[in-house]
This record gives C-alpha cells, structure tokens and sequence, in this order.
C-alpha cells in the first residue's frame, strides 16, 4: 500500500469481563505481528461483567482500522473505539518510582518531584518512592530526570483513556 | 430428571441426571443428527449417555483429525453445523489441525472436548492440556465450562456463534466432573446475545454506490469467493441472477467453485495462482471490480501493488475484518452474500443509468480473445501404451459421473489444482477442499462426511499419493459404516507441487519430495475391506473409471499418471496476473520471471 505514514493510537476496547479475554487481546497482537506500546485492563461494571481494555498501538491507517476490526470481531467484544481518531481525548497514567540515593541528589530529586507534583508516599534516609500521574511523556520527561539521581525502580500501569466531553463508549 | 425450575426470566430449566445428558439435549434441539469422535477417558461419560439414545448417530474415526475433517465435509455438503467429540490431551490437540482448517475456511463446526475434573486443571493430570489456550487462535471462539449450570446455555451459544456471521469453528471444553454431575437443561435463549452482533444486512448507501460504479463500467468483474456457498443455495441462485441481468464476466476463487455454473458462457473459470488465463487477465484489465465473498487471498492477487491495478474495488464481506486487510478497496459493503445480493438486484433495477452495452460488448470480445488460449490445454496421446495425463483422468472421471449427484474432495497438491481446473462445478455444496490452510490428509475424512451427509450420492476424493497416506487409516472408517466413498488418486510418485516448485524455482533439485516405498494401493484397498483398481496406461483409464462408479463399496483407484507434469497456467510467487505461465503447450520462453523477494513467498 501506498500509504506507509505511521500512527499512534490509543483504541478502548469494552469487553466482556470473563476468563480468557485479555489472552484473545493479547493473542491477536502477538498473532497478526501488531504492536503493543501499552495496555490496560480493569473492571469497569459496578457487577463487574465488562473490563475496558486501553491499548496503545502504532501503525499506518490501513494496519490501524485492520487492528480495529479485527477486535470487533472477538466475541466477547462490545465495542471498539478509536480515541485517538474520534476527537479529543484524555491519556493518564500512573507511575511509582523508588529513588534512592543520599546529599544533594536525593534534595534535587525532592525538588524536582515537587515540580512535577509527584508524591512522596513513602521515605526512608536513604529513598523515596514517588507516585505520579500524568501523560505518558510526562512520566517519561520525569524518569529522565531521576535516572541520575539515583533511579532504582519503576512501576507503571500504562494508558488508561477516555473521551471528552458528554459522549460516553456504550 | 429431578425436578423443573423456573425462573425468574420464565425461561423454563429442568435438571438433567448428568452433564452429558444434558449436553446431549441440547445437541438434539440444536438439530444435531450425527457426531464424528474417537472416546477417551475424559469424555466416557458423553460415550455413556450416547449409547443410551437413538437420536444422534456417532460415526467412530480413526483419528481425531479425521473427526474434524469429516464434520467439515458434512457442513460444506449441507450448509448444517459439523459436529465433533474428541477427549482431553491428545485427543484434542490431534483435533488442531483440523481447526484451523475450518477456521481458515470459515466452516461451521462445534468441537466438543473433553477435560481432567476441574479440581485438577492446571495440576498436569493424565491427559490434561490447556485445551481453550491451544485453540484459542485455531477457533471462532471457545469456552471452557467450569459451572453445571453454564453449559447448557454455552452449548446453544456455540451454535450461534459458529453459524452466524463469517462462520467458524468454536470448541467448548468439558470437565469431566461437568459431565458426571447433574446439570440444569435450558433452552436456547431468543434474546441476542450480549456483545456478539454480526451484521448482515448491507448498508443502502454502500448499495447504491457499488450500482452506481458497475453501471458506468466498461470492463467489469464478478468475483466471488467461499462466502456466496457459506451464505446458503440462495445466494448462488442470486449471483447468477446478477450476472445474468448485468451481462457481466464472473470469476470465483478455489472456495467459490460452485457458486456459480461452469458450464456458463459468462464464467471465465476460477483465478488466482493456478486459474485460467482469462480469469486472471480480466482481473487485470478490469475497470471496476465486484468482490463477493472472497478476501484478497494471495493465492488469488500475485503481487498486490500489480493486482487489478486500474479497477475501482468494490467489496462485499460479512466480516468487516476483511474489508482493507491487504488490498485497499473503493466501496466496503458489510454484509451477508445473500442479503447483499439481493440488495444489489433491486437496486440495479431501480437505477435509472443506462449501462453501456457497447463497451460491454467491446469488452467480451476481449475476453473471448483471452478465452482462445485455451489456457488449460494438454495433450494426451491416445496410442495404447500411452502415459495417463493427470488432467486428461480428472476429465474422464468428470464426463463420466456427468448426471450422477456427484460430491467432490481433494487433498492437497497438483490433482487439488487439477481438479478445480477440469472438474466442473455447476451447483454449490459439491465441492469440499483445503482452502486456506492446505491441509493435505484433508479429503479422505471430508468425503466421509458428506457421504453420512448424504447416503445415496455419488462421492469422490480426488488425491495425491502423498496426501492420502495422511489420513489412510479411515479406509477403516469406510469399511466400519459401509460408506462407498470413491478415491481416485492420481499417482505420480511425487509430492508433486513441492516438485514442480523445486523444478521450477530450485534448480530441478528434488530435495526429499519423491514417494518412495509406497504401499500397494490396490492390495492396501483390500486389506481395509474395499475395492483396489489401478490405470497403467491410458486404454486401462475409462475402463477403472466404470468399475470404480459401478461398486457400491469403497474403492481405491490408483491412477498411474504423468511424473513430470506441472500445473499451468501459473501465476510464480510475487508475480502479477499478467505474467503468468503458460504450460507447454503454449510456447512463452519458459523464464519463470522469478525474483528473489517472490522466491522467499509461499
């Protein structure tokens, strides 16, 4: 095909929340040779009978609505949307990260914390673990900061997305 | 029987002794006639509750691939769910291959597998494998039912998913403590299902769009595919109404033989890598497009930035999946066959553009010049003594089953390409091949089904050598149930694709492709309690076909054939429809006009 531009999207899939169906997800990526830069996956029913999976993938237009479809057509799948096509969105996600370190680098590591408005949530004399949340580039801008101030550990939960405005996924 | 419940839904549920007899149940309000299985220990308590019944009859395979095969031969035959049973661990995963196939080919099947008691799922039990992992890319859809009270409900729901839509194989796995405890027996649910909705009614606009294309067309092509016989009788009835009332060429792929008559002067034959010259140089040529049915395989395209490079696309599939996945089409119309046909009917009678019946004409006379090759010529010498040309046995074998209700399969290989080029398809259903995963092994055990399918028709498995050695031990099935399936092979002592590839594309290397050691087929046939003939030479031909078609048992018919013959015309991996081969017969410099990225394609 033509066209070869690449893109990222961020696509929420609203599935039936039973055994098996983040494998099918998981599966159909690994399958058919798709990306997967990020993925999420929570209950989102207050019975618990659908999960919203979030998953940021990249490829051209064609590959893009073929990853679409091609989860359409999973059975426990309600509905696929493509947040990054259908207007404007918001993308969070979460990080705790451990710094550890002694002097000024753990002061620096504070302050910048502080200017990123990342929470201390726990300190020892010789660490902090810090809890952010942001976009994606946010979390990546801070993390390269705290590398050489004594980055130990990461963990992130990935994209969770949704749409603006009053429209809700079905 | 223990006692009946209602809910609060008033659905009306009544408790069942066991699992099984409840899974039996719902097989037969399902409509369920006949089940292809081999037991084991998982599944004893379905074995059980079968021999207790009179209403779905077991045919016993030798195999559990076989079971899968026979139940896709029994669903392409009748447009019906295929059902299979097969016991945990290598009952299962012996039943893989099989899946995939009907996947590939969209084939409506339900696989019942059995499993370790669910207190021992994941605890490496004797014959236990991770059943619903292994398929859950080989399948439609699975389940695996961990609760009494799901299965029943799950049983009606695999139905629905396998029938529905594109259809597919779906599996449902079954603890054996499930099948031995008292289970609640339900009805199939008339509400729609939650999340699972295909669409099958095209959209309007899409319809109008797609008429107002094929209207102005001057080079115009039908090309339909596997989806026409998938969507029932109908659609092949409406295909050949379309056709006929647009005046337009049609082509089908492989899975479509059958859709539409052979015998029609406006077929051009079927196209893609080993289809007829015309077919493929209509496509080429074509300004607007009509697929039905059919996905882009790349049997069918060649090299897809040459395929149909001038022609507005556009296509109609009941999986929007398809729609875009390889080649990029004008108008996508989501919809079942039928139901778009008969949209795209009415619709052309309701528009008002005049089509421009010149150009048509114009464009037949183009056609008609293709047709002149003769692309699928061969020569047989008739002198006796003479070598059988493979081509020239799948011709007799056709003339002489003329006005019989004759079913065919194949295997896979040459006699597969052969017998869609000389066999000819006038009605769908009657044709059963490995598609989409060319699964050699596959029409022994096909033609089985469609002979339980149907009892008193004539049906023929046209093999190779090589491929029926896959699947041989259902000579044993044959004998069992007294099923006169007939198989033709045609013997060239070669797995002769992987030959003509080799001689064509490696240098005549014959790395590991010759037949040696074969059995005796005429003794082999005999030792599994059926009929062995054997054709040396081309005066023994006619008389082996009369004798096959005048048995009432099952034959084996070893046809000695042509070692060095190859299948033309053919389109070289990574090669475009217009720079096909042509045989022999057709003197064309005999350069392949392979490169090196088409020589790393299948």
């Amino acid at each position: 095909m033509s066209d070869t531009n690449m893109r990222s999207a961020t696509i929420s899939v609203l599935v039936e929340n039973e055994s098996g169906v983040l494998a099918r997800v998981i599966g159909l990526f690994s399958g058919r040779g798709y990306n997967i830069d990020s993925l999420t996956v929570a209950p989102v029913e207050r019975d618990g009978s659908k999960s919203r999976i979030t998953v940021v993938t990249s490829g051209t237009e064609m590959v893009i609505e073929q990853i679409k479809a091609q989860l359409g057509r999973l059975v426990p799948v309600y509905k696929v949307a493509d947040l990054s096509k259908e207007g404007p969105h918001l993308a969070r996600e979460l990080a705790l990260i451990k710094v550890v370190g002694t002097g000024d680098a753990r002061q620096e590591a504070l302050r910048l914390a502080d200017a990123f408005r990342a929470r201390v949530i726990d300190a020892s004399t010789e660490s902090f673990i810090f809890e952010l949340t942001g976009a994606t580039d946010k979390l990546d801008a801070f993390l390269d900061l705290m590398r050489p101030l004594g980055l130990a550990e990461v963990s992130r939960t990935g994209v969770a997305a949704i749409a603006r405005g009053k429209v809700a996924i079905e | 029987m223990d006692g009946t419940i209602t809910t609060g839904t008033g659905t009306t549920t009544e408790m069942m002794a066991s699992g099984a007899q409840a899974l039996l149940r719902a097989l037969k309000a399902q409509g369920v006639d006949v089940i292809f299985g081999y037991p084991g220990g998982a599944v004893l308590p379905i074995y059980d509750a079968i021999f207790q019944q009179n209403a779905i009859r077991h045919i016993l395979v030798r195999h559990e691939q076989a079971a899968v095969h026979a139940a896709e031969g029994y669903a392409r035959s009748t447009g019906r769910v295929g059902v299979v049973l097969v016991t945990s661990g290598p009952g299962a995963t012996n039943a893989v291959t099989g899946l995939v196939d009907a996947l590939m080919d969209s084939i409506p099947l339900v696989c019942l597998t059995g499993q370790v008691p669910t207190h021992l799922i994941g605890n490496d039990a004797f014959q236990e494998a991770d059943t619903t992992g292994i398929t859950r890319q080989a399948t439609k859809h699975n389940y695996l039912v961990k609760r009494s009270e799901d299965l029943t409900r799950v049983v009606h729901e695999a139905f629905h998913v396998a029938k529905t839509g594109r259809p597919g194989p779906v599996l449902i796995d079954l603890p054996k403590d499930i099948l031995i405890n008292p289970a609640p027996y339900s009805e199939a649910s008339t509400a729609q299902h939650r999340s699972y909705r295909p669409r099958t009614e095209p959209d309007p606009a899409r319809i109008a769009e797609a008429v107002a294309l094929l209207k102005r067309s001057e080079r115009p092509i039908v090309y339909a595919g596997g989806g026409v016989i998938n969507a029932g009788p109908e659609a092949a009835k409406l295909l050949i109404e379309f056709v006929r009332l647009t005046g337009f060429p049609c082509t089908t792929t492989l899975m479509g033989l059958g859709a539409y008559p052979a015998s029609d002067p406006q077929f051009v034959g079927m196209l893609g890598m080993h289809g007829t010259y015309e077919a493929n140089m209509v496509m080429h040529g074509a300004d607007v497009m009509l697929n039905i049915g059919a996905r882009f395989d790349d049997r069918v395209t060649g090299r897809l930035n040459a395929f149909s490079p001038g022609s507005k696309k556009i296509h109609a599939d009941i999986d929007p999946s398809s729609i875009n996945k390889s080649v990029a089409v004008d108008v996508a119309i989501i919809g079942d066959a039928a139901a778009t046909l008969r949209a795209l009917i009415a619709a052309w009678k309701n528009d008002a553009g005049k089509q421009d019946r010149e150009a048509i004409a114009k464009w037949w006379q183009q056609i008609d010049f293709w047709r002149a090759k003769d692309s699928l010529r061969f020569t047989q010498k008739r002198e006796p003594g003479s070598i059988i040309k493979p081509q020239y046995a799948i011709e007799q074998l056709y003339k002489a089953t003329r006005g019989r209700e004759t079913f065919i399969t194949t295997e896979v290989g040459q006699h597969q390409m052969w017998a869609a080029q000389h066999f000819k398809f006038d009605k769908p259903n009657h044709w059963m091949t490995s598609g989409g995963l060319g699964t050699m092994g596959y029409g022994l055990p096909a033609a089985m089904g469609v002979q339980v399918a149907h009892p008193d028709a004539l049906v023929i498995d046209i093999a190779g050598e090589a491929s029926i050695l896959m699947n041989i031990q259902e000579m044993g099935t044959l004998a069992q149930y007294r099923l006169p399936v007939k198989i033709f092979i045609l013997n060239n002592k070669y797995m002769g694709m992987v030959r003509q590839w080799q001689e064509l594309l490696h240098g005549n290397r014959y790395s590991e492709s010759y037949s040696e050691a074969l059995p005796d087929f005429v003794k082999l046939a005999e030792s599994f309690h059926a009929v062995g003939l054997r054709a040396e030479k081309v005066e023994d031909l006619d008389r082996v076909i009369a004798e096959m078609l005048a048995v009432d048992r099952p034959v084996i018919a070893d046809i000695c054939v042509d070692e060095k013959e190859n299948v033309f015309p053919m389109i070289p991996s990574g090669a475009a429809h217009n720079e096909m081969l042509l045989g022999p017969e057709h003197k064309n410099g005999g350069n392949p006009g392979v490169t090196d990225a088409g020589l790393a394609l299948v």
